[in-house]
This record gives C-alpha cells, sequence and structure tokens, in this order.
C-alpha cells in the first residue's frame, strides 16, 4: 500500500495506529459550529469511519477508522463544510489545503457568556480566514475576557478581549460594588478616594467585572475595544510554559498585523533540517528583541498600545527535575 | 385643544421647544449596557423624532434629570457657602403615565412629607414639564393597572405617536408652539389591562408576624444586594450625604447628597458599627412594605407605581412582582 504521508497530513488526516487506516481532522474555528453539519459528520463517521467522532482539545471533530482509500470521497463530502470557512482560496474537491496552523479556537464570548468583552467567535473566524490555509504550525486563540476559559495562555498567540473602564463620577453611588469585587476577584485596581473610585490603569487587565457590578452605569464601556495578545504559550516535550503578555490595550487591527508579520519571522528563522519547528523555539533560539522588532514591523499601535519592554518566558523543564533527585 | 403633526411638523416643534427647554426622553445608548455589544435604553437629551425610543422600556427611570444620582448642594471655604447654580433652562421630558406617577410619588416625598420643601429636588422639580407618551399596551413586565397608576391627569400635552402625531396640549404654556398646525380632537387613552397583573395584599392583613414569616428568607439566599432594583427605580428616593474635604488644610469641601438604596450594603449601618437589615431577605420586606404599605399609609397611595423596572433589570431574575403576589397570598391565608 503506498500512502504519501506528508501529503496525507497536510489535507487534514492522520497516520494513525492502526495500519491503513486514517482519520478525518475536521476544523471548527472559533468552536462555533452550524448544526446541520453534524449530519454531515455522522455521515462520514457512519459511513467510511468507524461510528465515532473525537472531540479534540483544538474544538475539532476528529473521525477515526477511515480507509485511505476513501480519502478523495470524503474530500467532496466535505466541501460545503470547507466553504462554510469562507477561505479566500478555492478549495473545490480536493480537501483542506493545510493542517500546519492549527484551528483557531475561542471560548464561546460575548455571544452568550455575559463576561465576554467580544465576539470570539466572529474574531476567531476572522483570523481562520486571514492565517488559513498556511502549513506552519502556529497554535491561535481567542477567549472572551481574562478568565480565558480558552486557556489562550498555552497557545503560540493568545488574544484576550478585554475593555477599558471609563468612570462617570458623577453617576457615582460610592456603594463600592467595584471596588471590593476588583480587590476580591480581579487585581485589586479599584480604590475609593473621598467617595470617588480611582482606577490604576497599570494594574487592570480589562476584565470589565467592574462594569458588569455598577448598578447606575457609572462605570462603562469605552467605545473602542482593546485586546491582550500573550504570545508563545505551550504544552510539549522540552519547556511547557504559559504565554506571557506582549501587547496590552491594543486594538483589532495591530493585533491582527502582528500575527500576519509573525508567518514571515518563522519563515525567516525556522530551522529547516527540523520535520516542523514551533515558532516558540524560534522565539527563544532568536531572542525576545528579534521577535519584537520584526512582527512590530509597519504595524500602528493606538496611542492607549503598550508592548512589553522584555519577556522572560518561565516554565517548566524536564531536564531540571530537581524534585526528583 | 387637539392638534395634528406629520413628523416633520414634529421635528420642527422639537427644535423651538429646544431654546427654551432641555428635552429629555427615552432614547438608545448604542453599546451603553454593562455587557459587551449591548444597548441600554436611557432618558437622554433628544433632539428629534428619531432621537425617542418608544419600542422599548428605558432601563433607568427618568428621575435623575431632575433628581441626580449625586449632587453638590453646597461648598465652603472658611466661613463662606455657596449653592451650585442650576441650568436656567426649563426642562421638557417625554414620560408614560407610569412615570408621572412615579415622580408624583417622588413628589410626596420631597415636597409633602413634613412642614419643609426640599429646596434642592424643588428648584430642578418646579422647571419639568410632562410630555405624556400615550402608553395602551405596555411592556411584559409592567404592572401599572395594578396600582393605579396606568392613568394620569398630571401632563402638560400628551402625544400619540404614529404616522402622524397626534397632541392633546393642556397646558397653556405649550398652546404657542402649536398655534398654526392642523387641529384635531385628540383625547389620550390609558392602558386598561397589563399583561402581568398583581395582587395586592389588603393594608389590614399586614401584621407585625409577616415580618418574620419564611417567605423573605428565599430573597436572603437569592439577592445579591447590588441594588440595580433601587437605582432604576422611579420611585425610589432615598439619598444619603457625602461631606469632602478639599483643600489641604480642610478649609474648604463640598457638601454632596447621592442615591442611596435599601438593597445596597451599607444602608442601614449605624454608628458604632451595628447594622439593621444584615440579611438580602430583610432588605427585600423593607422595600416591599414601604413600596405597598407604609407610604400607603402615609400619603394614601402606593409607592410603587408597577413600572417593572426592578423585574427587568436584576441580575438574579428576582421579581417584585411575584413577591407581592407571595405577599398577598401569605396575608390571606392567615
Ligand atoms: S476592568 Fe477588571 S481589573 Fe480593571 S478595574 Fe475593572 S474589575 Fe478591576
Ligand atoms: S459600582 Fe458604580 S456606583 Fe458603585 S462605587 Fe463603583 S462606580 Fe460607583
Ligand atoms: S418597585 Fe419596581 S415596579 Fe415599583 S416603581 Fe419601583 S421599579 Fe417600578
Ligand atoms: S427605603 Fe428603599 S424602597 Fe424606600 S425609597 Fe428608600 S431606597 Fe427606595
Ligand atoms: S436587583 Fe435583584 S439582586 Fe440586585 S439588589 Fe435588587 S433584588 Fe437584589
Amino acid at each position: 500500500m503506498s500512502v504519501d504521508t506528508r501529503k496525507v497530513i497536510k489535507n487534514g488526516y492522520r497516520v494513525t495506529r492502526t495500519r491503513g487506516k486514517t482519520a478525518l481532522r475536521i476544523r471548527v474555528p472559533g468552536g462555533h459550529l452550524e448544526t446541520r453539519f453534524l449530519a454531515l459528520i455522522d455521515r462520514i463517521a457512519s459511513q467510511y469511519g468507524d461510528g465515532t467522532a473525537h472531540i479534540t482539545t483544538r474544538q475539532g471533530f476528529e473521525l477515526p477508522g477511515i480507509d485511505f482509500e476513501r480519502i478523495p470521497e470524503i474530500n467532496k463530502l466535505i466541501r460545503p463544510l470547507i466553504e462554510s470557512l469562507g477561505l479566500s482560496v478555492e478549495v473545490g474537491d480536493s480537501g483542506y489545503p493545510a493542517a500546519g496552523t492549527r484551528n483557531i479556537c475561542a471560548c464561546i464570548g460575548n455571544r452568550v457568556c455575559t463576561f465576554g468583552n467580544d465576539d470570539t467567535t466572529g474574531l476567531a473566524r476572522e483570523i481562520e480566514r486571514m492565517v488559513y490555509p498556511n502549513n506552519l504550525h502556529f497554535k491561535i486563540a481567542v477567549t472572551g475576557c481574562p478568565n480565558d476559559c480558552i486557556k489562550a495562555v498555552m497557545n503560540d498567540f493568545g488574544i484576550i478581549c478585554t475593555v477599558e473602564p471609563l468612570y462617570d463620577p458623577s453617576r457615582c453611588i460610592s456603594c463600592g460594588a467595584c471596588v471590593d469585587n476588583c480587590a476580591k476577584a480581579v487585581t485589586g485596581a479599584l480604590s475609593m478616594k473621598d467617595f470617588s473610585v480611582v482606577r490604576n490603569p497599570d494594574i487592570c487587565i480589562g476584565c470589565g467585572e467592574c462594569i458588569r457590578k455598577c448598578p447606575t452605569g457609572a462605570m462603562r464601556r469605552s467605545s473602542s475595544k482593546s485586546y491582550r495578545l500573550v504570545v508563545m504559550g505551550r504544552t510539549g516535550r522540552k519547556n511547557p510554559r504559559i504565554a506571557q503578555t506582549f501587547l496590552k490595550w491594543a486594538d483589532k487591527e495591530a493585533i491582527l498585523a502582528v500575527i500576519r508579520n509573525a508567518y514571515g519571522y518563522v519563515e525567516r528563522h525556522i530551522d529547516r533540517t527540523l520535520d516542523k519547528e514551533h515558532v516558540g523555539y524560534i522565539v527563544d533560539r532568536t531572542g525576545y528583541q528579534v521577535f519584537r522588532e520584526e512582527v512590530l514591523k509597519d504595524v500602528t499601535l493606538s496611542n492607549r498600545a503598550i508592548v512589553a519592554q522584555h519577556i522572560q518566558w518561565g516554565g517548566y523543564r524536564y531536564t531540571s527535575d530537581a524534585g526528583f533527585r | 385643544m387637539g392638534y395634528q403633526l406629520s413628523r416633520e411638523q414634529f421635528d420642527s416643534f422639537l427644535a423651538r421647544l429646544q431654546e427654551e427647554y432641555r428635552v429629555f426622553g427615552p432614547a438608545v445608548d448604542v453599546d451603553g449596557g454593562a455587557l459587551a455589544d449591548t444597548d441600554r435604553i436611557t432618558y437622554k437629551e433628544v433632539r428629534c423624532l428619531g432621537d425617542l425610543e418608544l419600542n422599548r422600556k428605558s432601563y433607568f427611570s427618568p428621575k435623575e434629570i431632575f433628581y441626580p444620582v449625586r449632587e453638590t448642594l453646597f461648598r465652603f471655604c472658611q466661613g463662606d457657602t455657596t449653592e451650585p447654580q442650576i441650568d436656567g433652562k426649563k426642562t421638557a421630558i417625554f414620560l408614560r403615565p407610569c412615570d408621572i406617577n412615579g415622580i408624583d410619588r417622588l413628589d410626596a416625598i420631597f415636597l409633602k412629607n413634613g412642614p419643609l420643601e426640599d429646596f434642592y429636588y424643588k428648584r430642578r422639580r418646579d422647571k419639568v414639564r410632562f410630555f405624556l407618551i400615550e402608553c395602551t399596551t405596555g411592556f411584559d413586565s409592567c404592572f401599572c393597572v395594578s396600582m393605579n397608576a396606568n392613568r394620569t391627569e398630571l401632563f402638560d400635552v400628551a402625544l400619540r405617536f404614529g404616522d402622524e402625531i397626534l397632541a392633546d396640549v393642556k397646558s397653556p404654556e405649550f398652546e404657542p408652539y402649536f398655534a398654526g398646525l392642523a387641529q384635531k380632537p385628540f383625547e389620550v387613552r390609558f392602558i386598561e389591562k397589563n399583561s402581568k397583573e398583581v395582587r395586592l395584599p389588603g393594608v389590614a392583613d399586614i401584621t407585625p408576624d409577616l415580618f418574620e414569616h419564611e417567605l423573605w428568607k428565599e430573597y436572603s439566599a437569592r439577592c445579591i444586594a447590588c441594588g440595580r432594583c433601587n437605582t432604576s427605580c422611579i420611585t425610589c428616593s432615598c439619598f444619603t450625604m457625602q461631606d469632602v474635604s478639599l483643600g489641604a488644610e480642610n478649609q474648604m469641601g463640598e457638601r454632596r447628597r447621592i442615591w442611596a438604596g435599601c438593597h445596597v450594603n451599607g444602608f442601614a449601618d449605624i454608628a458604632g458599627g451595628h447594622g439593621y437589615r444584615q440579611q438580602k431577605g430583610d432588605r427585600m420586606r423593607f422595600k416591599t412594605m414601604h413600596k405597598i404599605y407604609d407610604y400607603y399609609l402615609r400619603f394614601g397611595k402606593h409607592q410603587c407605581v408597577g413600572c417593572g423596572r426592578c423585574d427587568d433589570v436584576c441580575p438574579q431574575y428576582i421579581s417584585f412582582a411575584g413577591c407581592i403576589n407571595k405577599v398577598s397570598d401569605v396575608a390571606a391565608e392567615r
């Protein structure tokens, strides 16, 4: 049996532990799927696979137990599913055009969740259309607020939707609800001075909880949206670590431009001797300053946006399992 | 006198009105909601008919227009005190019958509750004129009919909005604005039945043992003391005082008054650290009794006018209308 495994993998299928069998990986950008596609997923799984679907950690479906020969047939069937992504490239009947850049994940966001500062699914789909298809290995996730339910901090690029609270003292009844909550459940960025609220912008994380708690609308949302971009979080065999903040209070255009630039940065610095190299390890090699300079090239930052001067990623190194020696 | 106006005529009427009045009405505050990408309907200055939101109820009541959330009463500097001037213009408010009745309930508290009139309230309130928005269908949470607050005569002009606008101009102050417009007899109608009906307990059935009743416990468990039911209520009138010193030597300062709400922590705290009504259920009882019992004993009308805003805004889905019905059931049982 002859299978070009590299080609198959790029097409969204996987080499599995059962020889001769593959598994189809279905992308669901933003983790939100029109349920009409569930019937299609069911049909492929029962007709070509083993009648099961695995819900992946990246919010896709993986359908195992498929014969490699059936790939062309299945690619025809999933055409509407791929077309629903609204990609700029024509895919036709050839299936997924790439697999390196992983499904863009999102928490449920403000379509449902009251904490959500933005429509995370919408943003994830916008990013999907911007970066996919691409064979470079990128993990990107969008989370609606700093609760980070999607675990954006475990991604190469994690977008945390934030909001800048605007305070109107003339509407404030000094009830302290915003101050108490920020102190107990967030970062303690608020304090009360002469019955008015003072916000420390250095430690405010833009969760928007003070706005939700305010009974008079004295705390309100700023009209423009803002985002925190955390970068180079990962799991893996060397040095799992959570992402660190690269940009605060940036606008959407800036965040998207940085991610676009990051693809060029990887193209320039990737170690071609390896089968694949994750962007985080490239940053480890070039250093943060090179990364910073290259991804910010031609990016217009708003006055409010702040860039990290230095980043120290910590994380865990398996080679220093000191506690076991 | 009744008049009929086209929408264009109404807009030019509004433009002329604004020369002498600050004109307020329910309007959309785009993205003004506490949750992202949500609007809030609120009382704002309106310039034209298109600014008025006539299909959705406002989140906050119009009381903040003449009873500010936070108001500096006077400033002092050593021996001198000065009272801040207020805007010289008069105020025109577009509002529904429940809210006019609600303002009547506020008037009783500020102007007819004891020998003194509240100066700060009165000086703003005297400038207010009412433009009644005819309301015959109401909204899901309204129960103004049950509260006998669906009708009012206390308007200056009553309006029916449609393709044409009909106006009943009652106050001579506004006749000049309508001179020359097409006359058409128009008598405003009032809603006669809300989708929500509330059964009020008989005043005699409210006895002290009701205060200890089990029914309040539910609210201790559910209410989070956020105060939205107070801040959105057209008839909540409570305030507290704040003295703030401005200069380094405490020679200058100001005294403010700000809204207070009986559900909010600290409302019933007293000197020495004691606080009444620590339990949220006790606060719910206190509010309920004020709204449908003791205000009535004093003024002969219920304080609550059934605008339903407290139901609309409660994050815990606590229904005040439902609470009144529960009290009635319990009172009737005994
Ligand atoms: S947005 Fe969040 S962190 Fe900032 S002040 Fe409000 S509650 Fe605190
Ligand atoms: S929650 Fe609102 S009203 Fe209360 S102290 Fe904070 S800003 Fe003022
Ligand atoms: S208690 Fe509720 S229904 Fe009654 S006037 Fe106040 S907000 Fe309206
Ligand atoms: S006691 Fe409560 S219900 Fe009564 S007016 Fe004051 S805040 Fe409103
Ligand atoms: S709005 Fe609801 S939760 Fe908030 S204080 Fe009023 S009853 Fe309690």
